[in-house]
């Protein structure tokens, strides 16, 4: 399961530094997202994955006896997944405002800013 | 309960942007309670370095979790001193913003969301964990997007997708450093990590998670390689956007930098010389960008790259006196940087344009305002007794000491092209005799402004120009706060035993 996950994470952010380096904007944003769900999914993998064991403790007992899933992961992973979504979703009107102001979706073109004046 | 002023300055701006946001419909009320909450903001901020002076590193568990195992809120001089500067150049900031931002813009939600980005910066500072520290850098970024694009001119939208991009490609290569950190140790709770980093045997992971700590942490502070984003969007929203911007900014990276290589990653020589290295070429190659550019707001904007190699290369001497001079030229540069950019939408108020070609006569015209935007220059290049000078200083004594000459280079070289960027826009500007320009339409001309809105303009600028007189003439006393600082930095124990008790 580690193996499979680590070669996913690989190629999520593999794929999302390819598409960011293409020339579209909709790609841009495309790689933005796959490389955050790398990241995402790379904090669950290093949180180590433990199999069925909830980190609750039955009312009755006092410490733990049995291994269990580190609680902290999952939530780094939910304030993560929160805020990606906040982003990506600014990102999105923004690029649509940017094809409506520049009207076109070429990164090569939008360069007026670096221009010498 | 002393302890709780450490909240104080996140408290009192969350409160402020939450009652700005009530005021919603009234942009009087909006700017009278932005400033109100300003001033009260730098008096907690003063309240909170006086204690901290006196009393040494404060600490707060939040939600009463012991640490590591909760969030600690930490206030060492480092950060409390961070703290201050935010609250000076954010008093500044929105007493500008009131005089210079039109009112399209200020309807909709510009002071909330300026008021939030100050939250953001105050928890940066103030946190003492390193996923927090990651959650504040996030509303850091998000309240700066909303402030490059709010108004939607076509320049804004494009250096914004720039800024953007780079900002939420460091944002991810910070939170994969934070997902290899802790799968490393466990914790992250920054001082808890300190101690358990040292303990890791594997010394190639713990320079791996470094160097992406570096990275993340580069792109926002816009260190050599990773620049490239700054001069394409600092220069594209309204001054006052662009005074926080390059004030505070980019100083959250440089913060982080210094936080992180002192305090977890400590004592590796490899990554000093690569901060070194680094260093140099920051300064080359903003001082070589600010010579070619002809736009104010650009050359400025480049000139912010050139001074962020001079922090970093405090960091990377890694001396308990040249941290002192990085924490210096940090306090000198925050109030500089903020009041530049002021200074360059003052003259555009002037004359309507950004370019050098066009500019001109301002000297002739406005000679004591000419002579109060001398003072924010001369502080930038250093000309002692101004405030730039003494850092310098110690930077190149420290730099002597370990008998590396291309690093005393490229500080005198960047010290030399500040002074010629700074001599040629004042010939430029003030002393040319100045071209009649076509009267732009609908232009809010200074000559043409009430009294009340100049005394706006003008009263940050002078308000930080002061500030800038006393770091520069009273050194002493920023020297000792620097020296401080620089102390509880290199010695890293002391943080680690305030945060965790041992």
């Amino acid at each position: 399961m580690e193996f499979l996950l680590a070669i996913l994470i690989g190629l999520l952010y593999a794929s999302g530094l390819y598409m960011m380096l293409r020339r579209s904007l909709v790609k841009l944003i495309i790689g933005l997202i796959l490389l955050s769900n790398g990241a995402n999914l790379l904090i669950f993998l290093l949180g180590r994955i433990t199999k069925g064991k909830p980190p609750i403790i039955p009312e009755e007992s006092y410490n733990f006896l049995d291994a269990y899933a580190d609680p902290v992961p999952q939530a780094l992973i939910l304030t993560a997944i929160v805020i990606s979504f906040g982003l990506q979703s600014f990102a999105i009107v923004l690029i649509k405002r940017a094809y409506k102001v520049v009207k076109t979706d070429d990164l090569d073109q939008m360069n007026s800013t670096d221009e010498f004046s | 309960m002393i302890q709780h002023i450490v909240l104080y300055p996140i408290i009192v701006q969350l409160l402020l942007a939450i009652l700005l946001l009530f005021s919603w419909n009234s942009i009087k009320i909006q700017k009278l309670i932005s400033a109100g909450g300003s001033i009260i903001s730098l008096l907690v901020s003063i309240g909170l370095i006086m204690t901290v002076w006196n009393e040494g590193t404060l600490t707060i568990q939040s939600g009463g979790w012991e640490a590591p195992f909760g969030i600690t809120f930490v206030a060492d001089a480092f950060a409390a001193t961070m703290v201050l500067l935010t609250a000076i150049s954010g008093l500044a900031v929105s007493f500008f913003t009131v005089g210079t931002i039109l009112k399209a813009r200020l309807k909709f939600g510009f002071l909330p969301v300026l008021h939030f980005l100050f939250l953001g910066l105050n928890g940066a500072f103030l946190t003492g964990d390193i996923f927090n520290l990651y959650v504040w850098f996030e509303i850091i970024i998000i309240s700066s997007f909303v402030l490059i694009t709010l108004g939607g001119e076509k320049k804004q939208i494009e250096g914004a997708v720039k800024y953007f991009t780079l900002n939420i490609f460091a944002s991810v290569i910070f939170l994969t450093a934070i997902a290899v950190l802790y799968g490393l140790t466990g914790s992250l709770n920054m001082a808890d990590l300190a101690l358990k980093i040292a303990a890791i045997e594997n010394r190639g992971l713990d320079e791996v998670t470094a160097i992406l700590f570096l990275i993340g942490f580069g792109i926002k502070a816009a260190i050599f390689p990773l620049y490239f984003w700054l001069p394409a969007a600092y220069h594209t929203p309204p001054p006052a956007v662009s005074a926080v911007f390059g004030g505070l900014l980019t100083k959250v990276g440089v913060y982080a930098l210094i936080r992180v290589f002192t305090l977890i990653f400590v004592g590796d020589v490899f990554l000093e010389n690569i901060i070194l290295v680094l260093a140099g070429f920051t300064i080359v190659a903003g001082a070589l960008g600010a010579l070619t550019q002809n736009n104010i707001a650009k050359v400025f904007s480049y000139l912010i790259i050139c001074h962020i190699g001079f922090m970093i290369l405090g960091l990377g001497l890694y001396t308990e006196a040249a941290i002192a001079a990085a924490i210096f030229y940090v306090i000198h540069d925050i109030v500089v940087k903020t009041n530049l950019f002021m200074v360059g939408g003052l003259i555009y108020r002037i004359k309507g344009t950004y370019s050098m070609r066009d500019l001109g006569g301002i000297y002739a015209k406005y000679p004591l305002l000419s002579l109060l935007m001398i003072i924010p220059l001369f502080s930038l290049v250093g000309i002692p007794p101004f405030s730039g000078f003494w850092p310098k200083l110690s930077l190149i004594t420290e730099s002597f000491k370990i008998d590396n000459y291309w690093l005393i280079a490229a500080l005198l070289f960047g010290t030399f092209i500040t002074l010629f960027v700074i001599a040629r826009l004042w010939a430029e500007v003030f002393w040319k005799k100045g071209k009649k320009l076509p009267e732009i339409q609908n232009f809010r001309y200074y000559d043409k402004l009430k009294i009340e809105k100049k005394i706006e303009i003008v009263g940050p600028i002078l308000f930080l120009a002061f500030i800038s007189l006393y770091i520069g003439f009273g050194a002493e006393n920023i020297q000792q706060l620097a020296m401080r600082v620089g102390e509880e930095l290199m010695n890293n124990q002391m943080y680690i035993q305030a945060v965790l008790g041992k």
